[in-house]
């Protein structure tokens, strides 16, 4: 049914037809007839962020935290160029996001008229998708679309560009339909000829791994829980992502912990050795794969895609499934139920034995210290005190991440944001209060380096106006560590700029904001420390006095397969500055 | 260019491929930037474009047909039309190359200046090319020619001796023989 309204009157209504309840934004001159709709009802909430960077991260991680569309509202030109990040990091990361951001009139478009850029261009490569809505009848229909685009297939970002005499124009509403997209139908039901194929692989195998990612999470908590089923049902060990973890239980037996290029020695190690690879909505990234070459030789490799064009793009595989990975896991579970076939018991036994060799190594050991936190202690102990707890987890990027992955477990599927394709810095703290805002009472943590935490550090005052708790835990060791990680490895151990001289004291700087600030620099100190974030009632900002210089470990250094690791305990710094060879130096 | 750095540890198994060259026909609705869309996602991939040709084709659908001719290894090539599929407005990709016989043809404007044999000869191949004149002065002709892309570039190739100073060509259109259409 139609209705006239004006084009910002419009958008409020699609948004309230398609059930948001919180937008992130901040306002300027091309967004505010759009501004003063928010104002006139109280359907839709409006979370002002800091810098438009701010409001990106936010909607990823209300997003990922939820399973629902994250919305960010921003003004054109400078508004625009801030969302860039965030848009790219949810494509990276397959994060469905519906951007809105504000034009110039349309009579002005090309003028190089005030706060004008080309929105559409410029995020033409980092969205699924874009509009620009040049006439307002045309409106309704495309934010509805855009929220079907953004959710449907693989997800991603999307942008709506809307001029501001759009904004003022008079038009027709018009309601989400049902009506089938005219041409985005991506298939999310498989062949059911290619599972019973996969089944039939799986259950011939000898030393089978399931390699599971980030599009299990995707699909919704009921991928999760028919992937518990069929990895129990079959025994077979399983690894994931960075991505994917939270779709399957750490604390299961079956738990290889995460693969790639700091994941544990037992994930890769099987990996490399598997005769059936089970891939269930990862895309073979580089942090996994490592050399290409020499990845998993000798496994036959099975790879669940809802997205036709993961298939084959790093990684030939013998048995592709497209489809989503819930349809495909009802399926095979169907028929391997249907089938209950024979495994060869024997063969898979001693598959274990070596897994469980491969385990004994303790790959994530570490020297701990009675004087120094160590990192990897504090992420252990925060792991233990939060985790009888409603707990998210979210990070910057850097080595903290890394330790953050390596030890807090998770149990449950979107506990866990981290920014992994993009690596972006800054992506912890508005994540964080995405999540917090879309989880109201639950324990909402991020995980942060003391370089990344000063790149949406402005984002503390938003936390403060919404009164949302998180708790900011830094692993302080003053040093971009990652960086001077790789330059120990790469660089002759020159640290070339990678020292962060002149850090605030954040515990004053907390205090600046309104949170509570608290440091701790003693291992015997750190628990009570941890415990009273928890219990402390609004934001706290944890400055965590790490050891300087630990780096992390196991790590497969670039160019190397996945049987070349690099582990903690057995490395010399002679070893790790000769780890990567010159080929591998070009590489990231 | 298909592997920019031969050296790197990544290589996968698409570049130790051979190159071919395929014709695709992208079908799309004929919206705003969709054109930006196609040429961003061969230089932002790195894809290679020979000739590309769009045109709106079914006006009351809206609709257009780009033309896209391109090289790159069979691991390569599935994925440039994977990812084209990928791209909202597009409604079809048909590789017509891999699908048998296809008809190509192209059209070509070619300026021709001179005097005396060489305007004659020039006028006697353009017949042979079945070229027709379409513009013409005492000490130029223009020639339209169409046909083959190969056939374009014989008779290109022949004039450059006979006084050529400009070409203005259409790029390919292509489409599958037979009742079926796409
Ligand atoms: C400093 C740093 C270090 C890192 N080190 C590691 C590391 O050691 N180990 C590691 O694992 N990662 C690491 N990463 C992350 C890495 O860069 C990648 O982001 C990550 O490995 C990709 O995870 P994924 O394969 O699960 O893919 P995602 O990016 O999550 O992609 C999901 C895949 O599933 C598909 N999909 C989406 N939805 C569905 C659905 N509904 N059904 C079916 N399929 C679907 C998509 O098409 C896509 O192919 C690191 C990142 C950083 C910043
Ligand atoms: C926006 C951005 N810029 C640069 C980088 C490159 N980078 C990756 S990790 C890192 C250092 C992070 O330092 P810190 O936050 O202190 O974490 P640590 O590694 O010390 O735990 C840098 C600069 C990045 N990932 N993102
Ligand atoms: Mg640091």
């Amino acid at each position: 049914m139609a209705r006239t309204m004006t084009g910002a009157e419009m958008v409020i209504k699609a948004l309230q037809d398609q059930g948001v309840e919180h937008v992130f934004g901040y306002p300027g001159g091309a967004v505010l007839p759009i501004y003063d709709e928010l104002f006139q009802q109280d359907k839709v909430k409006h979370i002002l962020v800091r810098q438009e960077g701010g409001a990106l991260h936010a909607a990823e991680g209300y997003a990922r935290s939820t399973g629902k569309v994250g919305v960010a509202l921003v003004t054109s030109g400078p508004g625009a160029t801030n969302a860039v990040t965030g848009l790219t990091d949810a494509l990276m990361d397959s994060i469905p996001l519906v951007c809105i951001t504000g034009q110039v009139p349309t009579h002005l478009i090309g003028n190089d008229a005030f706060q004008e850029c080309d929105t559409v261009g410029i995020t033409r490569p980092c969205t699924k998708h874009n509009w620009l809505v040049k006439n307002v009848n045309d409106l309704a229909r495309i934010i509805h679309e855009a929220f079907y685009i953004a959710k449907a297939g693989r997800p991603g970002p999307v942008v709506i560009d809307i001029p501001k005499d759009v904004q003022f124009a008079p038009g027709n509403y018009v309601g989400p339909s049902n009506i089938a997209h005219k041409t985005y139908k991506p298939r999310v039901k498989p062949e059911v000829a290619a599972v019973r194929d996969a089944v039939e692989l799986m259950a011939s195998a000898k030393r089978p791994v399931f390699y599971t990612g980030g599009g299990v999470i995707n699909s919704g908590p009921k991928a999760s829980q028919l992937l518990r089923e069929l990895v129990r049902l079959s025994g077979f060990p399983i690894t994931s992502t960075l991505m994917g973890l939270g779709a399957y239980p750490a604390s299961d037996k079956q738990w290889l912990g995460m693969l790639g290029m700091h994941g544990t020695y037992e994930a890769n190690m099987a990996m490399h050795d598997c005769d059936v690879m089970i891939n269930i909505g990862a895309r073979f990234d580089d942090r996994i794969t490592g050399r290409i070459d020499a990845f998993s030789p000798g496994s036959k490799k099975i790879h669940v895609d809802i997205d036709p064009s993961s298939i084959n793009k790093n990684i030939q595989v013998d048995l592709p499934i497209i489809g989503d990975c819930a349809y495909v896991l009802e399926e095979m579970l169907r028929v391997w139920k249907a089938k209950a076939p024979q495994l060869d018991k024997a063969a898979l036994k001693s598959w274990w034995k070596e897994i469980d060799a491969w385990r004994a190594r303790k790959s994530l050991s570490y020297k701990n210290s009675s004087d120094h936190i160590m990192p990897q202690y504090a992420c252990q102990r925060l792991y233990e005190l939060t985790k009888d707890r409603d707990t998210y987890i979210t990070t910057e990027v850097g080595q903290h991440q890394m330790w953050a992955a390596q030890f807090i477990n998770f149990e449950e599927p979107n506990r866990w944001m981290t920014s992994g394709g993009l690596g972006t810095m800054g992506y912890g703290l508005p994540a964080a209060i995405g999540v917090q805002l879309a989880h109201p009472k639950s324990l909402v943590i991020d995980v942060a380096g003391d370089a990344s935490i000063l790149m949406n550090i402005q984002e503390c005052s938003t936390a403060v106006q919404y009164r949302l708790p998180v708790k900011v835990f830094i692993l302080n060791n003053e040093y971009m560590g990652m960086v001077r990680q790789w330059q120990q490895l790469l660089h002759g151990n020159r640290l070339s700029e990678s020292y962060t001289e002149a850090l605030p004291d954040f515990v004053k700087l907390a205090d600046a904001y309104g949170w509570t600030g608290m440091r701790c620099d003693h291992p015997a100190d750190l628990d009570d420390a941890i415990s009273e974030m928890i219990n402390t009632k609004g934001p706290v900002l944890f400055d965590c006095r790490v050891a300087k210089l630990a780096n992390c470990f196991p790590m497969i250094p670039s160019g190397k397969a996945h049987n070349e690791m690099l582990l903690g305990e057995n490395v010399s710094d002679e070893e790790v500055s000769k780890a990567i060879g010159k080929e591998g130096k070009v590489l990231v | 260019m298909i592997n920019p750095n031969p050296q790197t540890h990544y290589a996968g198994p698409a570049l130790r491929q051979e190159v071919e060259t395929r014709t695709l026909s992208v079908l799309v609705d004929n919206e705003p930037g969709v054109l930006a869309r196609v040429i961003g996602l061969f230089s932002g991939r790195g894809y290679n474009i020979d000739s590309l040709t769009v045109t709106e084709t079914e006006h009351e659908k809206h609709l257009s047909r780009i033309t896209v001719i391109t090289r790159g290894t069979p691991a390569v090539l599935e994925q440039i039309k994977h990812q084209l599929e990928r791209l909202v407005p597009v409604h079809r990709v048909r590789d017509l190359t891999s699908e048998g016989v296809s008809l190509e043809r192209e059209l070509a404007l070619v300026k021709v200046t001179g005097k005396g044999d060489k305007r004659i000869e020039a006028l006697r191949m353009a017949e042979i090319f079945r070229a027709q004149v379409v513009d013409t002065s005492i000490e130029h002709f223009v020639f339209e020619v169409t046909g083959k892309p190969g056939k374009i570039e014989t008779f290109i190739g022949l004039m450059t001796e006979l006084g050529l100073v400009e070409v203005s060509r259409t790029g390919i259109a292509a489409i599958g023989r037979g009742a079926a259409a796409m």
